[in-house]
């Protein structure tokens, strides 16, 4: 079975219609990058594959899916890695593997952009799930933290996972399909 | 989903968020008699219904805090994504939410009770009636809160929408200290209390599933 099946998806934000007809599978070990101008509706793509946003015609068929997107849904009072472990059992292997283990013990508030942007792909790293779904997962990072990031992408689909992503930033994804919006 | 209550917990913990409502309850407490003039007899006649007014007033104050965050945050999409219904979210909130809310009240209407010279008998009816109408108007602080979540300036919707809403549990909540427990006031209260509790997680949900387009 196919990790993430879109068939004949539509999508209708705000009345307009941003695109239609689309289908994608990916298998294990797949990828697919979903490339557009701003606008273009790659994040409402990302969305309607995790089942947040209806799509306007089209079905959505997914296996369990871990998501980081723009917003980082950590308690910012708590400190990184318990704030972590809210979501996931054990985070140490997303904290070993975007370099967060020095500020495993700050509190997230004091954390900057980019920090928090490898929080969120540190709670996809250790998720465990089958199927990652990565909104602009570049954006913010510095060069080590993209390098990590494209680590972690590999290691997940040598892994037999699959990655959904969207990114205006060059990604590095062998073998991905393209999916171009706009 | 404990995990969630605990949380829910913890949040309004943090901050003293929690002690917000209960420094407001007292606050009133200690004015009303100011205002009314220091008439015992007078003070305990009016006191029970105003400190009703002053829960309904305090349980205003936590709506900005209890979904808005969370929905700005990502973290009600994480816990979608994760398979649990928007329904079930709002229950977990719900329960957090009364078990910060509920009981401090409950304790800071003695000291209120004395304030007001409030008779024991009233205060016991007082406290009773807290017990039954303070999940309820939880539950309204949850349906405004999610109702509101992710408007400009929804405090203010908020107190426009939960004020005239309140005013079943307003009135058989100090109905109840008045006439004492013939005049079937205490089961009007349970009803209202219970119907609002009932329907508030499926009000929530549908209004932070609605909140996503």
């Amino acid at each position: 079975m196919s990790l993430l099946a879109l068939d004949g998806i539509a999508c209708m934000r705000g009345g307009r219609l941003l695109f239609e007809g689309l289908d994608l599978r990916l298998e294990a070990g797949g990828a697919a990058l979903v490339t557009g101008p701003n606008g273009a509706g790659k994040s409402s793509l990302i969305r309607l594959a995790a089942g947040l946003l209806r799509p306007a015609a089209g079905t959505v068929d997914r296996a369990e899916a871990a998501l980081a997107d723009e917003h980082p849904a950590l308690d910012e009072r708590r400190r990184l890695g318990d704030s972590l472990a809210f979501w996931v059992g054990d985070p140490a292997p997303g904290i070993e593997a975007m370099g967060l283990a020095p500020l495993a013990g700050m509190p997230v508030r004091i954390l900057s952009t980019g920090q928090r942007k490898r929080a969120a792909l540190a709670r996809v790293v250790a998720s465990g799930a089958p199927l990652w779904l990565l909104d602009e997962p570049a954006n913010g990072l510095d060069s080590d933290g993209q390098k990590r990031l494209e680590a972690a992408m590999a290691a997940h689909r040598a892994a037999g996972g699959a990655i959904f992503a969207a990114s205006h930033q060059p990604l590095a994804l062998d073998g991905a399909q393209s999916v171009a919006l706009g | 989903m404990t995990g969630l209550v605990l949380r829910e917990l913890r949040l309004a913990a943090a901050g003293g968020a929690a002690f917000l409502p209960l420094v407001f309850f007292l606050l009133v407490a200690t004015l009303f008699p100011f205002a009314v003039g220091p008439d015992g007899p007078l003070l305990a006649r009016t006191g029970g219904g105003a400190l009703w007014m002053a829960a309904l007033l305090a349980a205003l104050l936590p709506v900005d805090r209890l979904i808005e965050p969370d929905r700005a945050a990502g973290v009600l999409d994480q816990l979608a994504l994760r398979g649990m219904s928007e329904e079930m979210v709002a229950l977990a909130k719900l329960a957090g939410h009364w078990l910060s809310f509920g009981p401090p009240l409950m304790l800071a209407a003695i000291p209120a009770a004395a304030l007001m010279k409030l008779p024991a008998d009233v205060l016991l009816r007082l406290e009773l009636g807290l017990l039954i109408g303070t999940p309820g108007l939880a539950a309204l602080t949850l349906g405004v809160a999610a109702l509101t979540a992710g408007l400009r300036r929804g405090g203010a919707l908020a107190g426009l929408l939960m004020l005239p809403l309140a005013v079943p549990l307003l009135i058989f909540g100090a109905g109840y200290l008045e006439r004492g427990g013939g005049s079937g006031a205490l089961q009007w209260l349970g009803a209202i209390s219970l119907l609002l509790v009932a329907g508030a997680p499926f009000v929530a949900g549908a209004a932070i599933r609605a909140s996503r387009d």
